[in-house]
């Protein structure tokens, strides 16, 4: 029996706009657990990137109750929040986010650097990531001097370096052709395989299909 | 903790090194400043210490008796208008003769000079010259020697002989190549036989070099230029100790012949102390003005760590969603600011330290440790505290909208 890595009970969302209230995510509660792939669909505006960005603690909920890695994650400052999410969270985002003219080796590096590692460690560990996942002849480049399958590629590792409970990815494909594409569908699914415990939003059902379990989203619930 | 700020020190130093082009053009204001304190300090500074080493040169045992009073209001140094108005003498030579003998036990000696002027020729060169008649004694007082030929005489100077000895820098105007050691120099209708050229005294504290002047005997001036004003008296005494008593036994002899505010005893300390209180001043008000410069130079750095700040929302953002918490991100931008501002600073003191030594070859400036720490300090201390707005800022970004995640 795998241990639960992410809890939802009964969280909203509500945005207010203007005098308009969005409720984003109303009452969703879910488990998520240790080694599971879990892909969240749904239309524009269903509020599957809330429930990335509260899931990830980027963003707090108006009412509920996140849990982490057995984390109550609730009463959490920024502070708290920032090391956890150093601490448990890998962020796979669909424009990759690298920085410009930073190496794939530093860019890699770049959540150690927050973790507190010295440099000699952190270029190890990125450099070690960065060849399992075939960047070995690219540790100097920067972003512009990788294509878009290679961005993607370094962002994973970036997401791997710290070792973290849970990797988010948001439409991790979106940006990429479809040979490129494929190819970081079957890192991630390798990456599973291998125990990692991975939350997708994506609005392609092909891409969705690499998940183990699906959730579907609209109007702030999870419908199935 | 103490890892975690190295690493944003290094970040810092990072950003600074990926935007080299950026990094130079925003320390340029800080440069700027940096350096133009430093110089101009340095002038004011430079000035103060050549004209202190000038006195030191004189020895340092020098009192001067001036008529009227050159300290006081409307004075200056050219305070000659105390003595001309009226056209009566204050300075008389009997006054100069009975101070000398009433004071033997603290003057050696003394010159009484006075001043005019004529227009002096040699062959087809003819130069408005300042003629200073002294006694024979100046070159003993005043330890000035002649570097050609020899200066005139008690005897030439009691008897009105027309000899003349040339500054050097006059000499050079006049004879050029030519040897002027016993030519024949007409200034106005008269002849004179130049006896000497004196060694280099510099001088002159902003007004005409003492080079320039033309020496002549002080009765000889007296009876060609149908003047006997008497600009001054110089008194030696005998050591540094007896300034003070000389000064006294000076002043208590002038006081038989003239009232209290119709002459002034003073020494080259007091010149010196008001020479220093009017190029300090100066040293200040160049400073002053340089330091606005560095304050703009501030504003700079702030303007670009804004405009870098919201270049860089993306980046921002995501140090944010790997973990960087607003306080790091709040030192990486303030450590960033204050390190193009100590760079500036630091680059602007290689500017200074090479334009002084260019400065150095027209001019005495002195570069002092004290300024190089103020603009130093300054341009350090301008850097954190225009760096803290835009700091702020970054560090109170939202991940999320810096990513813009929706």
């Amino acid at each position: 029996m795998s241990r639960t890595v992410l809890e939802f009970k009964n969280v909203s969302k509500i945005y207010e706009v203007g005098t308009q209230t969005i409720k984003a995510l109303d009452g969703v509660s879910l488990k998520v657990k240790q080694g599971e792939f879990l892909s969240v669909m749904g239309p524009s505006g269903s509020g599957k990137s809330t429930f990335l960005q509260v899931a990830s603690i980027l963003a707090t909920p108006t009412s509920g109750k996140i849990v982490i890695n057995g984390k109550d994650t609730t009463k959490y400052d920024e502070v708290a929040r920032a090391r956890l999410r150093n601490k448990e969270i890998g962020f796979v985002f669909q424009t990759f986010n690298l920085l410009p003219k930073t190496s794939a080796l530093e860019n890699v590096a770049l959540p150690l650097v927050y973790a507190g590692v010295d440099e000699e460690t952190r270029l190890k560990k990125a450099k070690k990531i960065l060849e399992q996942l075939g960047l070995g002849d690219r540790l100097n480049n920067g972003p512009a001097q990788l294509s878009g399958g290679q961005q993607q590629r370094v962002a994973i590792a970036r997401a791997l370096v710290n070792d973290p409970s849970i990797i988010f990815a948001d439409e991790p494909t979106g940006n990429l052709d479809s040979k490129s594409g494929k190819e970081v569908e079957k890192i991630l699914k390798q990456l599973n395989k291998d125990g990692k415990t991975i939350i997708m939003v994506t609005h392609e059902s092909d891409v969705a299909q690499i998940a183990k379990r699906h959730i579907t989203m609209v109007d702030g619930n999870i419908t199935k | 903790m103490k890892m975690n700020f190295k690493n944003t020190f290094l970040v810092a130093v990072k950003a600074i090194m990926v935007n080299k082009g950026r990094s130079f053009l925003t320390m340029l204001g800080v440069i700027i400043g940096v350096s133009s304190v430093v110089l101009l300090t340095s002038i004011g500074t430079g000035l103060q210490a050549y004209i202190s080493d000038q006195f030191a040169d004189l020895g340092g045992s020098i009192i001067f008796v001036s008529p009227g009073n050159p300290f006081g209001e409307g004075g200056g140094f050219g305070g000659e208008s105390a003595f001309i108005e009226g056209s009566k003498p204050l300075l008389k030579r009997t006054q100069f003769n009975q101070v000398l003998r009433e004071n033997r036990d603290v003057i050696r000696d003394g010159v009484v000079s006075g001043l005019s002027t004529g227009e002096a020729k040699y062959r087809e060169t003819t130069k408005r010259v300042t003629l200073y008649g002294v006694t024979a004694s100046y070159k003993d007082v005043n330890k000035t020697a002649a570097i050609k030929g020899e200066w005139f005489t008690e005897a030439e100077e009691s008897k009105g002989e027309r000899v003349v000895m040339l500054g050097l820098s006059i000499a050079d105007e006049l004879f050029g190549n030519i040897d002027p050691v016993g030519k024949r120099l007409r200034i106005d209708s008269r002849t004179y036989t130049v006896k000497g050229v004196l060694e280099e005294e510099g001088g002159g504290f902003g007004g005409p070099s003492f080079d320039n002047y033309v020496y002549l005997p002080l009765e000889t001036l007296f009876d060609d230029f149908n003047t006997e004003l008497i600009d001054s008296f110089t008194f030696d005494a005998i050591d540094q100790e007896s300034v003070e008593a000389a000064k006294a036994g000076v002043e208590e002899t002038m006081l038989k012949f003239l009232d209290e505010d119709e002459f002034t005893v003073f020494d080259q300390t007091q010149l010196l102390e008001t020479i220093n209180s009017i190029l300090g001043t100066l040293t200040v008000a160049l400073g002053g003005i340089a330091a606005i410069s560095l304050v703009v130079g501030g504003i700079g750095i702030m303007n670009i760590m804004l405009v870098s700040v919201t270049e860089r929302t993306r980046e921002i953002g995501l140090r944010k969603a790997l973990g960087a918490t607003p306080s790091q991100i709040l030192f990486q931008f303030l450590i960033e600011s204050a390190l193009l501002s100590v760079l500036g600073g630091l680059i602007g003191l290689g500017i200074a330290y090479l334009g002084s030594l260019g400065l150095q070859a027209f001019f005495p400036a002195r570069v002092t440790m004290g300024a190089v720490m103020l603009a130093f300090g300054v341009s350090a201390a301008v850097g954190v505290i225009f760096g803290v707005a835009p700091a702020r800022r970054a560090a109170r970004l939202s991940p999320i909208e810096a990513l813009r995640y929706e």
